[in-house]
């Protein structure tokens, strides 16, 4: 029992950035039917912008009167930095600031993360509408490729670490809380936090599109673009912001994945991949599809991971993800929840 | 000639000649000069053309004449490999065998991937292929160590049974050869301040993508070729008069999946060491590179293709900041600086950058690639080609 709970836990957080990536995706094919293989290089640009903002705040000055750092005789050369908020703020609040530059970098990425979806459909995607979904294919996965080389230009090839507040650091005794043994189920407290983190998102998304006139709009875009456009709304322009909006959440979602795992340039192909498949999975076209089957094979992939499993089947932790979409699409070939009529053969 | 009709021959004769010549044509200039470096006559990068040429006229014959996108050709290659290094290690050290068995493996296989993924199409095609190449790699990089070499790859050893030659217990590893022909044999010829070198492993590769190339030839020009273009444009229309398109596919894809495995089973012959890394998405990203830089559907893009990715590939590599500082050290000293900062991240390590960037412009503003673009030139500067020349060709715009 504590066992498939604790898999269940563990494939929660996997499953929270499939999801997340797969929902934007899926809004993509949904609002504008392009295919974008560039969606996971959005990811690996929300973790860079965790980077970035780390720097930022750690950007320091050598204050006057400094003198040169020596430590048992070894000469450091340069005097200490001070951050400039430690300076400003104070040492304690500074500190904390830092401390808390994953959370913060939620701020500067959504922007950030607009623009560039924004900046993205209408100087490149705006042209292929028409394309074929081959081509649409192609260029995005050029595009990948152009943006995780840049990221790599500028940062480097090796993985950069981005810890988590000092709060979160650790884990908790999960088991314990929900009336099992101590000890049994013991669980780091980010993955939570993440988890909690892209329920949020997911809900104001899916609040977002239910509640709102601009959603509604999108919605009946989705449906029936044409209708929408002869009655006056100009769909193109929504689009685009939908466009910018998927690329915030997948750029939201890499942000928080960063104290999970520390981001390199090629993280977005590594899960751009999977992504798709839970696109697939889940049936083109459908939003609750993509977060479901995000979810679920998430989970999947965590119980394929235990021991007595690949002590049975080796080796099936690393394809039981594509060994799922196979099936999936050869059984129900409009996937989980796929709707009639988008991407027929 | 050969059941070709005449431009199909005069191409053939064409590719001949290349391939026949390629280490005098790729070595123009002195070894002295300061151009020298980028020379591309050696065995090694010749070796590469004539095989990843093998592969994306393959390719093509998927992608440029049904349509149908695979992300999984890898996989293909991969097998090929595996395969041929079993049968150095078992058999012989003789490449023959290791070749033929490495093309009907990857058939097999390609079979086997086929069925499934072809009841599919479209996006979901791709996602099939993508998701069975990954299985592939994941498996041989872990559960499949006895058979595949798991991470640190699989290459022949001293101690191989090697039924046909007998086993060798002493001296060295023994070298993939052709009738006791070395595939790394090399014969160098100096001509002045020239030094071309002549490769027994390039001309086998080359006298194998010659025989690709005439089949290929062979294939685009016949009946089976035009039921492919046909379930191109429209597949639903040849549904409906009766024709069952899933054999003629499944036929297809088999063959594009064979010379993938010919390919892989070249690359052992020439180097007898395969990597799960060969088969990884990547791999077979740049074969898709490759065709439609040169131009998918057409007969020779696959093979300009090939070339141009993989001779840029070794020659950006090679220049660095002291090099561009050379160019354009007869600028100003301020212009300089600026030029120099600004192609720094195209060369070097950056040749991907360059190569994204480039594989970007040509989906945007030339979708039948670099043949397109040749013709285009040409008709900027008016040789109007009469129209009959240009009906061998197939419409470059993948259909839907």
């Amino acid at each position: 029992m504590d066992q498939i709970v604790l898999q269940i836990l563990n494939g929660l957080d996997k499953g929270s950035a499939y999801a997340l990536i797969a929902l934007g995706l899926t809004l993509i094919f949904g609002t504008l039917g392009v295919v974008n293989f560039a969606h996971g290089a959005l990811f690996m640009l929300g973790a860079f912008c965790t980077v970035t903002v780390n720097r930022i705040l750690n950007l320091g000055f050598v204050p006057e009167g400094a003198t040169t750092q020596s430590v048992g005789g070894f000469n450091f050369g340069s005097p200490k930095e001070t951050p400039y908020l430690e300076h400003w703020f104070g040492e304690a609040a500074g500190q904390a600031i830092v401390d808390w530059s994953v959370p913060l970098s939620i701020l500067f990425a959504i922007p950030v993360m607009l623009l560039i979806g924004v900046i993205m459909e209408r100087g490149l995607i705006k042209h292929f509408y028409k394309r074929p979904h081959a081509d649409q294919i192609l260029v995005t996965f050029g595009l990948a490729i152009v943006l995780q080389e840049i990221i790599k230009y500028y940062y480097g090839a090796n993985q950069i670490p981005a810890p988590a507040p000092e709060a979160f650091v650790g884990s908790f005794d999960f088991g314990a809380m929900i009336g099992m043994d101590a000890g049994a189920i013991i669980y780091p407290y980010w993955r939570i936090v993440y988890f909690v983190f892209a329920l949020i998102v997911i809900s104001a998304m899916f609040a977002f599109l239910r509640y709102t006139t601009f959603g509604m709009v999108v919605r009946a875009g989705m449906a029936d673009r044409e209708t929408v456009t002869i009655l006056g709304i100009n769909v193109d322009r929504r689009f685009t912001i939908m466009f910018g909006i998927a690329a915030a959440v997948a750029g939201l979602a890499g942000v928080m994945y960063t104290p999970i795992n520390s981001p390199n340039y090629h993280m977005g192909m590594d899960f751009l991949v999977i992504s798709f498949v839970v696109v697939v999975v889940g049936g083109m076209g459908s939003l609750p599809g993509a977060v479901l089957a995000g979810f679920l094979l998430g989970i999947l992939e965590s119980f394929a991971s235990m021991r007595e499993v690949i002590e049975f089947l080796p080796g099936v932790n690393q394809v039981v993800i594509y060994l799922a979409a196979i099936v999936i699409l050869l059984t129900r070939p409009r996937g989980l929840m796929g709707r009639a009529g988008v991407m027929e053969d | 000639m050969l059941g070709l009709n005449k431009k199909d021959a005069g191409l053939l004769f064409f590719v001949a000649i290349l391939l026949v010549f390629a280490p005098f044509l790729l070595n123009p200039f002195p070894e002295s000069s300061s151009l020298a470096q980028f020379n591309a006559g050696y065995p090694d990068l010749m070796q590469r053309f004539a095989i990843f040429g093998i592969f994306a006229i393959g390719f093509n014959i998927l992608f440029g004449l049904t349509g149908y996108l695979s992300f999984g050709h890898a996989a293909f290659l991969g097998a090929g490999s595996y395969a041929s290094v079993w049968m150095l290690k078992l058999l012989t050290i003789n490449v023959i065998p290791a070749i033929i068995i490495s093309t009907l493996v990857a058939g097999v296989f390609a079979l086997l991937i086929g069925i499934v993924s072809l009841r599919r199409s479209g996006i979901y095609f791709s996602i099939l292929t993508l998701a069975f190449a990954q299985m592939a790699f994941a498996l041989a990089a872990s559960v499949l160590t006895p058979i595949t070499g798991g991470e640190t790859g699989l290459q022949t050893a001293l101690n191989d049974p090697r039924i046909l030659d007998g086993a060798n217990e002493t001296g060295n590893i023994p070298s993939p050869s052709l009738f006791g022909l070395e595939t790394g044999a090399t014969w160098q010829m100096p001509v002045g301040d020239w030094l071309f070198t002549f490769n027994a492993g390039y001309y086998m590769c080359a006298v194998m993508m010659l025989i690709a190339f005439y089949v290929s030839l062979r294939i685009f020009s016949s009946p089976f070729g035009l039921l492919l273009k046909a379930i191109k444009t429209n597949q639903n229309r040849l549904n409906y008069t009766g024709v069952s398109t899933r054999p003629y596919m499944l036929a297809c894809f088999v063959i594009s999946g064979m010379y993938a495995g010919l390919a892989g089973g070249l690359m052992v012959s020439m180097d007898p060491l395969a990597g799960a890394e060969r088969m990884q998405w990547t791999a077979s990203g740049e074969v898709v590179l490759m065709v439609i830089l040169g131009g998918a559907g057409t007969l020779i893009g696959p093979v300009l293709g090939a070339g141009f990715i993989k001779y840029f590939e070794n020659i950006f590599s090679k220049i660095n900041k002291s090099v561009l500082e050379g160019w354009f050290s007869f600028m100003p000293e301020g212009l300089q600086d600026i030029f120099v900062t600004i192609l720094y991240p195209f060369v070097g390590k950056g040749w991907h950058l360059t190569l994204g960037v480039l594989f970007m412009l040509v989906v945007i503003f030339l979708p039948g690639g670099l043949v397109e673009g040749g013709k285009r030139i040409g008709k900027l500067f008016g040789r109007r080609k009469s129209k009959d020349t240009e009906t061998g060709e197939t419409n470059p715009a993948p259909a839907e």
